[in-house]
């Protein structure tokens, strides 16, 4: 499959893809880091996450039109960082509400929640066709994410992509820090090892679960304002990521945050690649066939960490 | 201090602890001691609320406990050290005294801890799970110590734990009480820690008192009785 390509044809093919792959990566790593803190840590499967997600996209769609039908011209470029906070407080309201009423009953019954929130999605995607029709919708980008780097003759890459991964950047450090270091997270992982003992050294359970869960929907919700500069949002358009996500989450280790990012790549670099010179559905085959191998091998996934039993 | 009125404790149909009336006064250590099965760990957990209690009534000065969750009591002012210690594994030693804070709203641990456990400020940057029995137990206290309790709960403390410690950890309770003035009630199976902790023995059986003593009278031979099985 290589023979019709030239060395160097070769060799811009593999960093376009690659790169293609790194934006790829980048809706990833925000989909699965918000999937990994609520399924890794709380053990919630949350079938609704990508939906959490089209809610963030859905708002930067909100308010890219407000911005250009309200405010000056000149304020325009800027609208997405207001979309990025909004999408996330969005996102974080409905997750916590959605915990409190919903998910809380259920902590004690897995399976019971993956059709909870199976059944949320579907609600939530007939809401998104009510409200805003089932034609996906765009959002226009600012002049100054628009076009791209010309590295050399054929390999360019696109501004909006390097945003993306710059926002994904950002993100993954705040929530490794949050995580490891604030309040909030060593409650979490308090909670997450021992409920009944994490209760009986003085933590609030009840309060560290909405928190976290709503911490988790925000960050996908992120990853929807970011998904809005690759793609366009529809109702269903988050369903299309959530296995994927959930396999990164699977395949990274759940309970490690390193993991889910290595794992992440890997995942997009190889479909990506894979995509260009073999049909899209033998290159996801490739994938699913290599991730179920390794962790046959491997079932606490590619990072775990090591501790006395 | 504490007080315990009419206590039930059941699973189900079965009563594990019966009409439970108890005292403990301040800056007093009882010794809870039983054969196994006779609702040690029972009356500990259900004190710290991991299990509800069936009827009666926990008075924490003047404060009752009943209707509050666990972590609502550790704000009240019940410290807890549970049986096999139970310290989070995977969080460094100093993560896991932090999480004892959280009741207080605190941000440092008090040097004070530290001074007392000096081994845990050498490990403080180690995973809890990889200590050893006697260093997880002293980190269980100093947890537990880190939410400021007027109470100290602690579940079979000795269990899994060297002799010469077991020892030392006797006078390091009686040193937490001296220094932090607070009420300790210890379950145990081993008398000569329970002779060398407590200012006050009680043996249980079915969940009811049998014995109640101060140290001083307390006569070895009897005690072993009620613990031989």
């Amino acid at each position: 499959m290589f023979a019709d390509y030239t060395m160097t044809e070769l060799t811009s093919i593999f960093a376009m893809q690659g790169f293609a792959g790194l934006t790829l990566f980048s809706v990833f790593v925000l989909m699965a880091l918000g999937l990994a803190i609520i399924f890794g840590q709380m053990g919630v499967i949350n079938m609704a996450h990508g939906e959490f997600m089209i809610l963030g996209a859905y708002t930067t769609y909100l308010t890219s039109n407000v911005f250009s039908s309200y405010l000056p011209e000149s304020l325009y470029s800027l609208y997405f960082f207001v979309a990025l906070i909004l999408a996330f407080l969005a996102a974080g309201a409905l997750g916590a509400f959605i915990e409190w009423a919903m998910i809380r009953h259920l902590y004690k019954r897995p399976l019971d929640t993956l059709l909870a929130t199976w059944g949320l999605s579907l609600i939530m995607q007939q809401l998104y066709r009510t409200i805003f029709g089932p034609r996906e919708v765009g959002v226009t980008l600012p002049d100054w994410l628009m076009g791209s780097i010309a590295l050399t003759d054929m390999v360019e890459i696109p501004i909006n992509g390097l945003f993306v991964m710059a926002i994904t950047l950002v993100v993954a450090v705040g929530v490794g820090l949050t995580m490891q270091k604030s309040r909030l997270g060593k409650q979490t992982r308090a909670v997450v090892q021992n409920r009944p003992m994490a209760s009986a050294v003085g933590i609030n359970t009840a309060r560290v679960d909405r928190l976290t869960f709503a911490l988790g929907c925000g960050i996908a919700g992120i990853a929807g304002a970011a998904f809005t500069m690759i793609g366009s949002t529809g109702p269903t358009s988050g369903q299309l990521y959530i296995v994927d996500t959930f396999l990164v989450v699977v395949f990274g280790g759940a309970s490690s945050l390193v993991g889910t990012i290595a794992s992440a790549f890997t995942i997009s670099q190889a479909q990506s690649t894979m995509e260009f010179f073999l049909s899209g559905s033998m290159a996801k085959v490739l994938t699913l066939l290599v991730v179920v191998g390794i962790l046959m091998l491997r079932p606490q996934g590619l990072f775990s960490l090591k501790i006395r039993k | 201090m504490l007080e315990l009125t009419d206590y039930n404790v059941a699973y189900g149909q079965s009563d594990v602890i019966r009409n439970m009336n108890l005292s403990v006064g301040d800056e007093e250590i009882v010794a809870v001691l039983g054969r196994n099965g006779m609702g040690k760990t029972t009356l500990m957990k259900s004190l710290i609320g991991m299990i509800p209690s069936k009827s009666g009534t926990v008075a924490l000065n003047g404060v009752d406990l009943v209707p509050l969750q666990s972590y609502e009591r550790v704000g009240a002012g019940v410290g807890f050290v549970p049986q096999g210690r139970m310290i989070f594994s995977t969080m460094t030693v100093k993560e896991n005294i932090e999480t004892g804070l959280t009741s207080t709203g605190k941000n440092d641990i008090p040097e004070d801890l530290y001074v007392m456990f000096p081994v845990l400020k050498e490990m403080q940057h180690r995973r809890g799970g990889n200590l050893s029995g006697g260093q997880q137990q002293q980190l269980a206290i100093a947890r537990a110590l880190a939410s400021n309790p007027s109470v100290l709960l602690l579940d079979e403390p000795t269990e899994g734990i060297q002799p010469s410690i077991i020892k030392e950890m006797a006078r390091t309770l009686r040193t937490i009480r001296d220094q932090r003035k607070l009420s300790i009630i210890v379950s145990e199976q081993v008398l000569s820690f329970a002779l060398d902790v407590a200012d006050r023995i009680l043996v249980i059986e079915k969940g009811n008192i049998v014995l109640d003593v101060p140290v001083e009278e307390a006569d070895q031979a009897t005690i072993t009785r009620y613990l031989s099985v």
